[in-house]
């Protein structure tokens, strides 16, 4: 037993320091076309007279940005990426960076992606040196908070709406419905619940949204689910908080602070894009801010901080309430792009056309030259670049309005490898039952999951009645961490390592009862019901690009024997919806009906009861009869005392 | 105060209620009576009132404008309903997907307990398909239903094509905050059990349902549609669910707000509301909608596919249109523009609908009656019960006790489970020996108990029928009183019957006449009479022939709602209120 339990242990920490690898990879990949620039650069203008067989040939090294274009295009790229490759050089560089790009992605259902991320770098200590205070793109708030309440990482997201993976695909970056704030405190940090408490008022001030309401109610300290995902290798969750808002609704008054956030403001670059009236008339928004430490150079001698702020958005092809089927900049954002950030050192902007190689699916205008290749999620895609910071991007009529016209149809419904869907059970208001089901699609790999579940208290879980089942059977979790909850101070909080077996669906049920508040509990909405924030399910899948081991003929045989470590497997986070839950609720007009019943009651019975105990009683002495009643009369008169 | 401490005004009191007790029975017998009969005079009842805030009259517009289009659509899914001989699965499902929905099918199964020959069905077998439109920028934590059956023959074609229309043109815009599921469920109440089941969960009938795929978070409203043709009058609203549930009156005031604003008929009950409430017709007009009210909600069945919701405290109510060859006519545009002007207000709620009433009766559309209004009817004929105990060792009690509830459990199981040996050995069907046997077993039972017990003790003796009276009185006060708390209808028309028997019988009174009457006023004469008498309501008087016929269906339906979804009436019927009659007739025959 001991070893079993032993032999878990090591697998979980192998999976984590895995899955921290892998998400620093993923999220790398994208800007890592620029750092490594100056490595593949050389290769690149070494071959800039290759032709196109080579480049088909090249098209599988996954990183890189390549041309097949004239000599001409080539040293423009040259000329714009020199100032990209000073990051790990030794040339004088200056100590801060900014760069901006926009993902964006036409969906399997006719709708667009739009992904916008802002990275700011800075190789400053916030920490070690006694006082900050000169910012030049880094933003002063976030500085000073960071030095101020020792953050490690801080991770923010606001989204308004649910990412629809059935549809859409996985997210380059999830975020979970409402508010989801954690934060890593440095080990330097005494009262680490003092100073969350702290951060979260000021950064409810900072980013105008109510996570001044995040308490002890509706903190947890997850085990394993949330690592760091930068510098330092810290496995005590002592210094992690993890909260969500699932009822915070995310508007303009959230988008301006984040904005002003940005080096540019909303005045220049790709945030120029950045209308609400526009963004929150889309079928999903969420925007985010991560804070953490990164390495430098590849020997990690010195660290710095990475700001990134991330805005993503899926417009709706319905709802445009357009007829021609086509999007155009203007269409999305109702502006144009005219000029990069000028602060920015490297602006681009990318168009998955992965699925569309022969331009059968969507029409893209004006065209471009430039191509790259990333793995994104387990899934080699192909973009097209603009770079912003060129002339040529914006042609004569200096503004870039990009145009996709879609020639084919809605698509079916995807079927991702990993998606999860969540639900609550029974009716009346006395109990109910969660289940959340997490479906495996991958035809012959099983792989774990790791579920965070986090449930208010006046959820009252009957944890004897958790089950696990797959296929039917009962799958036996090889981890659980289970934290009670207490009234009215913290959450239940439950995490579970599962394995789930190729091709299944994976149902976790749990009972529970429904608290009875006291009356000034209740919010001032009562009947809407009250929220269970999303499960968080976090996981290593596998990926399809190893999953297709017979294509292997653009790669040589002795490369492809072992699927190789970055495409076998890939990090993914996904969250379910969060839950509405109807609490057995009085009637709040009922307070006067009950004084009114109360008095009553109480007039009654202290009346009676009063009566009882002020009279006097006497035995009543039986009528006298009428010849003496006479007789008393007559003595009355003559002045003697009656009979 | 004086009254309860003071001994010599509590005598006089007493004195009173013991002298005039029949007197004050039979006042308060007919007062209850009367203060019913009040009860849809106009002046005694209040207007309907919108109590919600959020679904304030103004503020929505409707613009759906694809009504020929939408039965268009009707009449193509008719043409393939009819190809395929039943439900066009994958029809709908391409048609749903391609108005930009999710789509997702729920097969089910079930075996009736015994074939309904109403409906011709025993193993029933089906698919419900249904589409989410996902509100923008919505976490799926709240949606709205709008469900159509599709029903064999010709009928609601043209709802299902609304439906397709409605989701089509929702589809198109932004302002959803809720999720909307458009439902169409085959075998009419069969599937929507097994579509309500899957989605909760649950499985209280035990039928086999395939688990849903899609869901929407909890489900704020819901409405069915039925619509059979192209053009219609008016529009009837039915609101009477399972176990005599009804939704909240807020629904019924937002159908009747948005029946005004486009102006189109609306009815209840099927009647059209008058405004000459101080004639004696229309008097009597507000008398039968409010009957047919109570006779709806006393059945305890549900009585449009929307019933079922009500158990999963979603209000729901089914919208029906009605063609009946009057002047004025509405198309379908219109009703897609009231349903689209509902949908929105009901999009605008911010919580459940909570604010106005769950318990009332309406004798028309714009008046209702509330549960304080109705209450002190019931409450003069449970006072009854109350003033006719007389005081008087209980142990002697316990044989017809046990034995007559014994009756009862054998009433409530035994039909179901003999049916088969019935078959071989008589020449019915499995309905006729199911209902047969019920009627068996019911008649046996009135010989059952005063026979055993003479056999046990003898002649029976004057405090032992006493105290049985004692019991059987209190047992029909609670029994009335918690039914009427939860289904009023029901309570108050039981009260109507048991009342005058249980205040009259005694052993001493003329046996055969006696006898006659307890009969008349059991249980199922009770359920006999009404049916003619709901006939009678509906302007469709019977024959005897028919009635009985009718009779024996309706009891042969309450089992099979019982069975199918849950119905909680002919288990009350059976466990409870059968038995407590059965003691008043072994007062009876006490000696």
């Amino acid at each position: 037993m001991a070893a079993h339990r032993c032999s878990c242990w090591s697998w979980l920490l192998i999976l984590f320091s895995l899955s921290v690898f892998v998400v620093a990879d993923i999220h790398e990949t994208t800007p890592v076309n620029d750092h490594h620039g100056g490595v593949d650069h050389n290769a690149q203008t070494a071959e800039q007279t290759a032709d196109q067989p080579a480049v088909e040939e090249r098209r599988w090294e996954a990183t890189e940005v390549k041309e097949a274009a004239t000599v001409d295009a080539a040293a423009d790229i040259q000329g714009t990426s020199a100032p990209e490759t000073v990051v790990p050089s030794s040339v004088p560089q200056p100590k801060d960076d900014f760069q901006e790009e926009l993902v964006i992605r036409p969906l399997h259902s006719g709708d667009i992606y739009a992904s916008f991320q802002f990275r700011t770098l800075w190789d400053t200590d916030f920490m070690r040196e006694n006082k900050v205070s000169h910012y030049r793109l880094f933003p002063k708030s976030l500085g000073q908070v960071i030095s101020k309440f020792s953050v490690r990482e801080l991770h923010i997201s606001f989204t308004q709406g649910y990412w629809r993976t059935m549809q859409w695909g996985q997210p380059f970056i999830p975020s979970p419905p409402g508010a989801e704030l954690w934060v890593w405190f440095q080990d330097s940090v005494t009262d680490v619940d003092a100073t969350w408490k702290e951060l979260t008022n000021v950064l409810s001030g900072i980013f105008c949204a109510s996570l001044n309401f995040i308490d002890s109610t509706n903190t947890v300290q997850p085990s394993a689910s949330f690592k760091p995902l930068g510098l330092g290798n810290v496995t005590d969750h002592s210094f992690l908080r993890y909260a969500t808002l699932p009822r915070e609704i995310v508007c303009t008054e959230n988008l301006t602070p984040w904005k002003k956030l940005l080096p540019c403001g909303s005045k220049a670059g790709l945030a120029v894009l950045l209308k609400s009236e526009k963004l929150f008339h889309s079928s999903f928004h969420s925007q985010a801010v991560h804070i953490r430490s990164v390495c430098q150079d590849w020997q990690c001698k010195t660290t710095s901080w990475e700001l990134r702020q991330t805005l993503n958005s899926v417009f709706d092809l319905h709802n445009s309430g357009q007829t021609k089927r086509e999007w155009s900049l203007f269409k999305m954002f109702s502006r144009t792009l005219t000029e990069a950030c000028p602060l920015a050192s490297s602006s681009k902007l990318y168009i998955d056309i992965t699925d569309n190689p022969q331009g059968e699916q969507f029409e893209l205008s004006p065209a471009t030259s430039l191509l790259s290749q990333a793995v994104v999620l387990g899934d080699r895609r192909t973009f097209s670049v603009y770079d912003l910071t060129q002339e040529t991007t914006f042609g004569t009529v200096r503004s870039l309005n990009l145009l996709i016209r879609w020639k084919s149809n809605e698509g079916e419904m995807l079927r991702p490898l990993l998606h999860a869907e969540r639900y609550v059970a029974g009716y009346g208001l006395q109990t109910g039952e969660i289940h959340t089901l997490m479906y495996n699609n991958h035809p012959y790999r099983s792989f774990p999951v790791l579920l965070l579940d986090s449930v208010p208290w006046y959820l009252r879980l009957y944890i004897h009645t958790l089950s696990v089942t797959s296929k039917g059977k009962d799958n036996k979790p090889s981890y659980i961490h289970y934290e009670p909850s207490k009234d009215r101070v913290k959450p239940h909080l439950l995490e579970m390592l599962i394995q789930l077996p190729p091709n299944s669906v994976t149902e976790v049920t749990v009972q529970f009862e429904r608290a009875l508040l006291k009356w000034t509990e209740y919010p001032p909405d009562p009947n809407h019901g009250f929220y269970v924030g999303s499960s968080v399910i976090s996981s290593l899948v596998p990926s399809t690009v190893a999953m297709h081991t017979n294509s292997t003929r653009e790669r040589p045989l002795f490369s492809s024997f072992f699927p190789c470590k970055e495409e076998s497997s890939y990090f993914v986070r996904i969250y379910t919806e969060p839950l509405l839950v109807n609490l057995p609720t009085p009637d709040f007009s009922m307070p006067y009906n009950v004084i009114c019943l109360t008095c009553t009651v109480v007039a009654v019975g202290y009346g009676s009861l009063y009566n009882l105990l002020t009279r006097s009683f006497q035995i009543e002495e039986p009528n006298p009869g009428l010849a003496k009643r006479i007789a008393n009369v007559i003595r009355r008169m003559r002045g003697v005392p009656p009979l | 105060m004086g009254l309860l401490s003071d001994p010599n005004r509590r005598r006089a009191l007493i004195s009173m209620l013991t002298r005039l007790n029949a007197p004050i029975c039979v006042v308060c017998y007919f007062a209850g009576v009367a203060w019913f009969m009040g009860l849809a005079f106009e002046p005694f009842t209040l207007r309907t009132y919108m109590s919600e805030n959020a679904m304030g009259s103004t503020m929505v517009e409707e613009r759906f404008p694809a009504g020929e289009r939408a039965l268009a659509t009707g009449r193509e899914f008719a043409a393939h309903k009819k190809k395929v001989g039943g439900m066009p699965v994958d029809w709908l499902v391409k048609n749903m997907q391609d108005r930009g929905l999710e789509v997702f099918t729920q097969s089910f199964s079930r075996t009736l307990p015994f074939p309904d020959e109403n409906k011709e069905r025993y193993i029933v077998k089906g698919t419900n398909v249904y589409g989410i439109l996902r509100a923008p920028r919505a976490p799926r934590t709240e949606a709205l239903v709008l469900s159509a059956p599709c029903s064999p023959g010709d009928n609601n074609n043209q709802a299902v094509g609304l439906l397709l229309g409605l989701a089509q043109y929702f589809r198109n815009q932004i302002y959803w905050a809720k999720d909307i599921i458009f439902l169409v469920n085959e075998h009419d109440l069969i599937g929507m059990q097994a579509w309500l089941e899957g989605y909760h969960h649950t499985n209280t009938t035990g039928m086999s349902w395939s688990p849903l795929q899609g869901r929407g978070g909890s489900i704020q409203a819901a409405l069915s549609l039925e619509l059979s043709s192209d053009v219609i009058t008016s529009l009837d609203l039915v609101l009477e669910g399972l176990n005599g549930q009804l939704p909240n009156l807020d629904l019924a005031n937002l159908f009747y707000a948005f029946c005004q604003k486009i102006g189109v008929l609306c009815t209840i009950q099927g009647k059209l509301q008058r405004n000459d409430w101080d004639s004696v017709s229309g008097y009597n007009h507000a008398v039968q909608t409010m009957m047919l009210m109570v006779m709806k909600q006393a059945s305890g069945r549900p009585w449009g596919d929307h019933g079922l919701f009500l158990r999963y405290h979603i209000e729901a109510a089914t919208i029906k249109g009605v063609n009946s060859f009057r002047q004025y006519k509405t198309d379908a545009t219109t009703i897609g523009r009231l349903l689209e002007g509902m949908y929105r207000k009901l999009n605008n709620l911010l919580e459940r609908l909570h604010q106005s009433y769950f318990f009332y009766l309406m004798p028309s559309l714009s008046h209702f009656v509330s549960i304080g209004y109705y209450m002190p009817a019931f409450g003069l004929l449970a006072v009854i019960l109350l003033l006719r105990q007389s005081s008087p060792g209980v142990l002697s009690v316990l044989t017809p006790l046990v034995i007559s509830h014994l009756t009862g459990v054998a009433l409530y199981a035994l039909p179901i489970r003999f049916q088969e040996t019935a078959v071989e050995h008589f020449p019915v069907s499995e309905t006729e020996a199911v209902v047969l046997t019920a009627i068996a077993i019911y008649t046996a039972g009135l010989a059952l108990p005063h026979n055993t017990h003479r056999l046990l003790s003898g002649e029976g003796t004057e405090q032992g029928w006493r105290v049985l009276k004692l019991v059987a009185v209190l047992y029909l006060a609670v029994l009335l009183g918690c039914t009427a708390l939860i289904n009023f209808s029901l309570g108050f028309i039981l009260a109507l019957t048991l009342v005058p028997l249980a205040a009259f019988v005694t052993p001493h009174v003329p046996k055969v006449l006696s006898a006659f009457i307890l009969v008349i006023l059991s249980p199922a004469c009770t359920l006999l009479f009404s049916v003619f008498f709901f006939q009678e309501l509906q302007d469709m008087p019977v024959s005897f022939q028919d009635g009985w016929l009718l009779y024996l269906s309706v009891i042969s339906q309450g089992i099979l709602d019982h069975s199918l979804y849950g119905s909680l009436v002919y288990p009350l019927i059976a466990l409870l209120v059968y038995p407590c009659w059965l003691l008043f007739w072994n007062i009876l025959f006490w000696k």
